[in-house]
């Protein structure tokens, strides 16, 4: 995006030209000896709004926030450094810890950098496997967030209903990938191992059960008054402080940038499947909301167009055939001396080629980037996490400025941000 | 049955009463998490006594075993206060609920009410309304900014809900034409059209609202608010005192759907059944009661919460011009003949 540039918001000048946007209240008595004098409240890091261990420094007018400062860094337990002392296929079970509520997600991604380091090709039935799960992750991480900014905002019982259907989520993962969370269930080459049918029939039941529960959750809150007040023209990111910002997913599409890396740049064969890209117009968290709803209803139809495949390609390998980066079969192991030489030294000695690589795909949260560096040994020289969260997190201050307290929820809550992978 | 002394008979039924009031608030610490815990696809408490009925009473001997804290640099003698003052308005206003009509009791006839007074309705309101003096007081001393906020939002909370309330329930006043609430609900009869709730929708609806806000029940627990404010005036409480607070809470639910079911639906009246015996009043009574009650749970589980400027708009700005048009309505009304 070369429009990035011609916009000038420094970080700091942005407070003051945002100015006041509030609706409510604020202090305009100066004979009022107390006046100019403002609370300072320290949210978090033990907070049941900041979701994690986010710290937000507000300064208080009243209930108008007058200045706050989000402080990162609590949750950080130096994962990139991780994969640097770890080697690159044993850092996959720590992806998992980065935005924790979509692990297969972060597999995928970081998958998806090495094999553009090594130049492998993924077999067609581990890319379908591989699309289905990540979909299946992204309504998942989506019902967290629905979950947990309604409870934020009061709206306590949806938080449950909500979690009953992640909870599905997670038995069929269990079932799918031996895990509920952390599946670790992605390999450099495809996924793990392939699954029996009746795993498919019990996803593809609960796809075809699930887009009438987002009624449900639609009947709760879109056209409830309560929650539209709290949510409509809160938050108001415009298109050009997004883009500023570097904000993606769905808070830039919220702010209507029609930009989703699975149209724009695909991967996993994603230019394969039938599915739309959810754009708001306003900007505020109402919009994010209603997009993510949305693109939980498009992930439904992707899904479902994945496990079709599924079905056509029953049988085929899910696992690239490349003895530097992949396990042989354990079966070849026990009999072949070759493949006892492979599997020794996939697991001791995984080296990828010298160079670097960058890939990102279109998380829950945003673009997830891995940018991993090798010097051709099987120690990882640099691996980057371009984690969409931190960025959500900066974008704090640029719409909680002139807001009420109240409103601090509900921006947190709309963008949508896990510790784990802010922090890293 | 012996003859007791008149004054002793009060003392009965005034022990009977406050006893009644208490165990009815602390079922309804079980019925929040039973009600919630149906509408959030669980059981809920189930494991003390049958259907978890014995679990209030094991809360209270958990609250009474806990340690007490007092934050540094609170105000302590106001601190333990505030809970008793939280607490004690609402019990106090139940002793002019009439729950049903006269009763032998030890030889001496007597009413299903602690006391009767002509006043009864106004004597409610101004003891409802010592109740924020704990929040208020409770959220001052703690030394803490959420629960400052918290009580900062509760007082305004109750000065722009106290207006529209008394103005609805002063229109129920007008129509019956006497501030005893005894007499007001004995002017509604058995006669399902000349309820209140019939004759003055409108003051019904007033009333209802300003109930849950009056109460600081969800969606109006700005005073609370857990996500934002932590808890609120309460963030710092701890053992007994924090039970206190929602003693207090459910003893205000429980006054206020008492006056509801007084001032709206004939107290225990029954409709088609004019001369009822007093057991099937006092039954008739404590439904109605019980449906306010689940609205209230109802409620809490169901919307979100609003937002503190949007609370104060909607009290200013639609229930107090709506309440004194209902005044004038119902004055009108009565003038023309038509109520």
């Amino acid at each position: 995006m070369s429009s990035v540039q011609t916009f000038d918001y420094a970080p700091g000048a942005l407070p003051a030209a945002q100015g006041s946007t509030s609706e409510g209240p604020t202090s305009e008595l100066p004979d009022d000896p107390l006046h100019g004098e403002l609370l300072r409240l320290s949210m978090g890091p033990q907070h049941p709004a900041t979701h994690g261990v986010l710290r937000v420094v507000v300064e208080l007018d009243g209930e108008t926030i007058q200045s706050c400062e989000p402080m990162v860094g609590f949750l950080h337990r130096g994962k990139e450094k991780s994969c640097e002392s770890l080697g690159w296929a044993k850092f996959f079970p720590h992806t998992d810890r980065l935005d924790y509520v979509q692990p297969l997600m972060n597999n995928v991604g970081y998958a998806l950098a090495l094999e553009t380091l090594a130049g492998i090709a993924v077999p067609e039935r581990g890319q379908v496997v591989r699309v289905l799960l990540m979909e299946v992750s992204r309504i998942a991480a989506h019902l967290i967030y629905l979950g947990t900014t309604a409870i934020d905002l009061g709206a306590v019982s949806m938080f449950f209903a909500t979690f009953k259907e992640r909870e599905n989520i997670y038995s069929i993962l269990d079932a799918y990938t031996g895990h509920r969370m952390n599946n670790t269930y992605v390999r450099i080459g495809g996924v793990y191992c392939d699954v029996d049918e009746n795993v498919e029939r019990a996803l593809s039941e609960w796809l075809g059960r699930f887009p009438a529960c987002i009624d449900e959750y639609e009947k709760f809150l879109t056209g409830n008054r309560i929650w539209y007040d709290r949510n409509r023209g809160v938050g108001v990111i415009t298109r050009e402080q997004a883009l500023a910002w570097s904000l993606s997913g769905p808070n830039l599409r919220g702010s209507g940038m029609d930009w989703d890396l699975r149209k724009r740049s695909p991967y996993s064969g994603y230019e394969s499947y039938e599915f739309e890209i959810p754009v708001g117009t306003v900007g505020d968290a109402y919009d994010r909301y209603l997009v993510r709803i949305e693109e939980m209803r498009q992930s439904v139809k992707i899904a479902q167009q994945a496990l079709a495949r599924l079905a056509a390609t029953r049988g085929a390998e899910v696992l690239a055939e490349d003895r530097r980066y992949v396990l042989p079969p354990k079966a070849k192991v026990h009999s072949s001396m070759e493949e006892l030489i492979f599997q020794f030294k996939v697991v001791t000695d995984l080296c990828l080629p010298r160079g670097e690589a960058y890939h990102a795909i279109e998380s829950s949260k945003g673009e997830l980037g891995f940018y991993v560096a090798s010097d051709g040994t099987s120690k990882p020289l640099r691996c980057h996490i371009r984690a969409p969260g931190l960025q959500n997190v900066q974008a704090i201050p640029l719409v909680a400025q002139g807001r009420l307290f109240s409103d601090m929820v509900a921006i947190i809550g709309s963008l949508d941000f896990v510790m784990g992978e802010v922090d890293r | 049955m012996p003859e007791l002394p008149l004054w002793l008979v009060w003392v009965i039924k005034a022990a009977v009463i406050y006893g009644a009031l208490l165990s009815v608030a602390g079922l309804m610490s079980l019925a929040e998490r039973k009600v919630s815990a149906w509408m959030q696809y669980r059981i809920g408490p189930n494991r003390v006594g049958p259907f978890g009925l014995l679990q209030p009473l094991a809360d209270g001997v958990k609250f009474m075993f806990k340690e007490e804290l007092v934050p540094a640099g609170a105000n302590p003698f106001l601190f333990r206060i505030a809970p008793a003052l939280a607490a004690l308005p609402a019990m106090l206003a139940v002793a002019v609920i009439p729950f049903a009509g006269e009763i032998e009791l030890f030889g001496q006839r007597t009413t299903l009410s602690v006391t009767d007074l002509p006043i009864s309705s106004l004597y409610v309101l101004a003891v409802g309304g010592l109740g924020i003096y704990g929040i208020i007081l409770g959220g001052w001393s703690s030394n803490s900014k959420y629960s400052l906020l918290g009580s900062l939002r509760a007082s305004a909370q109750m000065v722009s809900y106290e207006l529209s309330l008394i103005l609805s329930i002063l229109a129920v006043v007008a129509l019956s034409g006497s501030l005893d609430l005894r007499v007001i609900a004995d002017a509604q009869q058995a006669d399902a059209a000349l309820w209140n709730i019939a004759r003055a929708p409108l003051a019904f609806l007033l009333f209802v609202v300003c109930m849950f806000a009056e109460t600081n029940r969800h969606p109006f627990d700005f005073a609370e608010s857990e996500p934002e404010l932590v808890g609120g005036f309460h963030t710092e409480y701890s053992a007994m005192r924090f039970a206190l607070f929602f003693l207090g809470e459910y003893c205000a639910m429980t006054v206020m759907s008492c006056l509801a079911t007084v001032l709206f639906l004939a107290g225990g009246a029954i409709p088609f059944w004019p001369d009822a015996p007093w057991w099937a009043e006092l039954a008739s009574f404590l439904v109605k009661m019980s449906a306010f009650l689940f609205l209230y749970l109802w409620v809490r589980w169901t919307l979100p919460r609003f937002r503190f400027d949007q609370l104060m708009r909607l009290g200013w700005k639609v229930l107090l011009p709506l309440a004194l048009f209902n005044l004038f309505a119902t004055a009108a009304l009565m003038a023309a003949g038509v109520l």
